[in-house]
């Protein structure tokens, strides 16, 4: 069926300043939320530690997604990694507010800044 | 007064179709343009939470939906009948889910009985009577 084709989520990641970046467009919800689990599971598994998820593309954001990246930030703290979001939509910022995480996640206005906070923060 | 009601099978999949519904009924419904973005999340938290209750007890139950404009309000109610083993604790408790639903719905009840749970929530609508 032709509506099935729509892209629900994709997921492109690539390593800038010797962080990875991981760019989201799309959304994120209990059905496509796995996928970006299994990205940052791969990432970590194969020793990539310091990690920016770019948010700047995603139309939707639910609890699920939430989720994923908190455990994201666990897994990679567990390295003493770190996990930070690049985010400047109301929307989505507007529920990290609402469940407390903003005070969890560094998120930034862009790329470049996040990776300027986490290289000066070393 | 149109009512629309949808019923779907609990899987993770037809949860945004459920978003999208909700959402088109809501525009119609005159919810505010400012608020629909809270609508559409807000029951896709009760449906992603209801399609994992069905996926734990009752997987082959459908899950329903209901869309209601009445008297000024937008009412969306979203009801498991995952009949929960006695013991098991509230259905309905933490997790950010929870969370985003409170935070955001205007008017939220939570109803448990023995059949399953019900989750409430309106918004106000401004459809001009005719």
């Amino acid at each position: 069926m032709a509506l099935e084709d729509f892209v629900d989520l994709k997921l492109d990641h690539h390593t800038k300043d010797g962080i990875e970046i991981v760019d989201v467009e799309g959304e994120i919800d209990v059905y496509t939320a796995p996928r970006l689990r299994e990205l940052l599971i791969d990432l970590v598994n194969n020793g990539f530690y310091q990690l920016v998820v770019n948010m700047e593309k995603v139309e939707f954001l639910d609890s699920t997604g939430l989720g994923v990246l908190v455990g994201g930030l666990k897994r990679v703290r567990a390295h003493d990694g770190s996990l930070d979001l690049v985010c400047t939509q109301e929307r989505i910022l507007k529920i990290f507010r609402i469940t407390g995480l903003t005070k969890v996640f560094g998120i930034h206005d862009t790329v470049d800044e996040a990776i300027a906070a986490r290289k000066s923060e070393k | 007064m149109a009512t629309v009601e949808l019923s779907f099978t609990p899987l993770p999949a037809h949860v945004r179709t459920a978003r999208l519904v909700a959402a088109a009924v809501a525009r119609r419904s005159g919810v505010d343009e400012s608020l629909l973005e809270e609508v559409r999340l807000v029951v896709g938290e009760a449906c992603s939470r209801a399609v994992e209750e069905h996926q734990l007890h009752c997987p082959t139950e459908p899950v329903r939906l209901a869309l209601t404009e009445e008297a000024g309000r937008f009412e969306v109610e979203v009801t498991d009948t995952s009949a929960r083993p006695a013991g098991t604790g509230p259905a309905v408790s933490g997790g950010f889910g929870i969370a985003v639903i409170a935070g955001l719905a205007d008017d939220v009840q939570i109803s448990e009985t023995a059949a399953g749970t019900s989750i409430r929530m309106s918004w106000p609508s401004a459809v001009t009577a005719s």
